[in-house]
């Protein structure tokens, strides 16, 4: 049953929104997309690790060593049940970029070393690339769900293909087909764009890329903290995500990958506490997680972010979701009110996400957002890093505003109020 | 209110009607320049004349779209080295640079050198603005060094008139 969000209570958990900005006004924090606040149970988490445990994780023979490698495995324990995983499904990066790049390099270190006869963990084939395996993308993505691939494309020499956006803000299936075919070695989407909010039917590109045997990555940064998320049906083969969009510390990133997969690939990073053997000669590498986990871990940043996820399992991500829901539905109708505002992406809430991108006739972007500023509104304003998608629609930026669980209609409202002061401001005929 | 500090009438002024907007021949450097962080371009010509101590800044001019105060900048920026000796319109970015830096380090402004854009004070209040602030005074200084290279070799040059 979905029970509404207490936001009173909620925003009292988290302190910064108690300051005030901008001489004496109240924060409106409407860039949760960008990156989420802190309730006061994770920075005492992050807090009470450093005071009373502390020590590199997985070596050491004292107690506080034991009860730092403690808390990171309970940690990825925690976050891994969070998406229905197996703790060892789950590699701690720094964040979901790094994540990507995991990966990616997977390929390309797979590529490198086969063509030069090395040894490669069984089941690597699936990661070694010629000239004629193709890539597939969306025109939606992040920068750190596209360059990456392009990089990879340009040193193998793979061919980059894109599945485009149409006009409404959502992807263009027609030639789903023949963009992901034979030749077709990963499919790498986004599951709800963090520019148009879109929420992408990850069941069915994950269908057509099973179907051609290709390896389906899900950059879920705008999902995992924003709904409930079950890696056991959502068909992908890796999700990543980043904790500082979940209430989470910064520096600690989420890479899900199923079991036989993450032990098919070869390292990423590499150097202390992802080996096995190591002699002059040459050296043998960890099973997953820990192949992928070179150097000293951020163990303190997953404590802070296992405790994140306990405050949202707490709320419940039905809960969460359907809270956002009803924002975004209403932010919707009042953006579309305002006379001169035109939404880039879908302006029905049907597969849709609490990321709301717009611009304003005949204000700049950036103007938009000073303005807001000025009244204590927080939103991001530019291309996002998904500047494709502004390619798309013909614009250069676009202000956005996100929404997260210590949002409600007030901030909605303020918002609207300080879009039509911009608008007053800059001498807007509307 | 702060606002009214940063979007001085002066500056809206500037936006909505820019001076040195629209590309002009001759020119013998073109540059082109974004502000990777908001999508922010601009392309600007120069047409430089003579040499050494004697360069002169025949004309600047200027496309491209971004905010009120990258517009803005852009076209008094080019009310202050169009036409002028290049020491003095170096001298103008010097000063214009200063005054960019000025929340930090507090400079007396002259406003000989900077003309309108003495308005930019307030903006200099906003690290995450002074970006779109220098975008034209960046390519100005760009463009200039291009052109001086440019002149130097003059046979290698195309649109040259002198």
């Amino acid at each position: 049953m979905i029970e509404a969000l207490d936001v009173d209570r909620i925003r009292k958990d988290f302190p910064i929104l108690q300051r005030t900005i901008r001489d004496g006004k109240p924060l409106i924090y409407l860039d949760s997309g960008a990156t989420s606040q802190k309730p006061t149970s994770v920075l005492d988490a992050e807090r009470d690790f450093y005071e009373n445990h502390n020590a590199a994780v997985h070596r050491g023979a004292h107690q506080l060593a034991e009860e730092a490698t403690d808390a990171y495995e309970s940690a990825r324990a925690r976050i891994a049940a969070f998406v229905g995983a197996q703790p060892d499904e789950i590699v701690f990066t720094k964040n979901a970029t790094e994540s990507i790049n995991l990966v990616s390099y997977s390929f390309l270190n797979a590529t490198v070393k086969a063509a030069l006869g090395r040894p490669l963990p069984t089941g690597a084939q699936r990661f070694i690339l010629d000239a004629d395996s193709e890539i597939v993308v969306t025109e939606m993505e992040h920068h750190a769900n596209l360059v990456p691939w392009q990089e990879l494309a340009d040193k193998t020499g793979a061919k980059l293909r894109w599945l485009p956006l149409d006009d409404d803000g959502r992807l263009d299936l027609s030639d789903i087909d023949s963009i992901i075919n034979e030749r077709t070695k990963v499919v790498s989407v986004v599951h709800q764009s963090n520019i148009l909010g879109t929420l992408n039917p990850i069941d069915v590109i994950g269908a057509r890329a099973a179907q051609v045997g290709a390896i389906f990555v899900v950059d879920a940064c705008q999902s995992v903290p924003h709904m409930p998320i079950d890696v056991s049906t959502l068909g992908a083969d890796f999700i990543t995500w980043s904790g500082h969009k979940m209430l989470g510390p910064t520096g600690i990133g989420v890479l899900w990958g199923r079991p036989e997969l993450l032990a098919a690939m070869p390292p990423f990073l590499t150097g202390g506490s992802m080996i096995e053997v190591v002699k002059m000669e040459g050296s043998t590498f960890a099973p997953p997680p820990q192949r992928f986990e070179a150097g000293v871990p951020n163990a303190a940043q997953a404590v802070g972010l296992a405790a994140a996820v306990d405050y949202l399992t707490d709320l419940g991500m039905d809960n969460v979701a359907a809270h956002e829901h009803r924002l975004t539905a209403y932010a919707l109708d009042k953006l579309q009110e305002i006379p001169g505002v035109t939404i880039i992406g879908p302006t029905d809430t049907s597969d849709r996400g609490g990321a709301i991108s717009f611009v304003v006739e005949a204000v700049h972007s950036h103007d938009v957002g000073q303005v807001l500023d000025d009244a204590g509104v927080a939103v991001r304003v530019g291309h996002h890093c998904a500047a494709p998608v502004c390619r798309h629609f013909g614009i250069s930026s676009t202000v956005r505003a996100t929404f997260y669980i210590y949002n409600d209609f007030d901030d909605v409202d303020a918002l609207v109020a300080a879009i039509r002061a911009a608008q007053e401001f800059f001498g807007v005929n509307v | 209110m702060r606002l009214d500090q940063m979007y001085q009438e002066v500056i809206l002024d500037h936006y909505k009607h820019p001076h040195g907007k629209g590309l002009l021949d001759p020119f013998n450097a073109e540059v082109h320049h974004v502000n990777p962080t908001c999508g922010d371009e601009i392309t600007l010509r120069i047409h430089l004349s003579g040499q050494g101590a004697g360069t002169v800044v025949e004309s600047v001019s200027f496309d491209g779209q971004g905010c009120s105060i990258s517009q803005a900048s852009a076209s008094m920026m080019h009310d202050q080295v169009n036409g002028l000796p290049l020491d003095q319109a170096m001298l103008a970015l010097g000063e214009f640079q200063a005054l960019m830096r000025s929340a930090t380090e507090p400079i007396e402004p002259n406003e000989e050198l900077l003309g309108d854009a003495i308005a930019f004070e307030g903006v200099a209040q906003y690290p995450a603005r002074i970006k779109c602030a220098l975008l034209s005074w960046m390519a100005f200084k760009d463009a200039a060094a291009q052109a001086a290279q440019a002149n130097e070799h003059p046979n290698q040059v195309e649109g040259e008139s002198r």
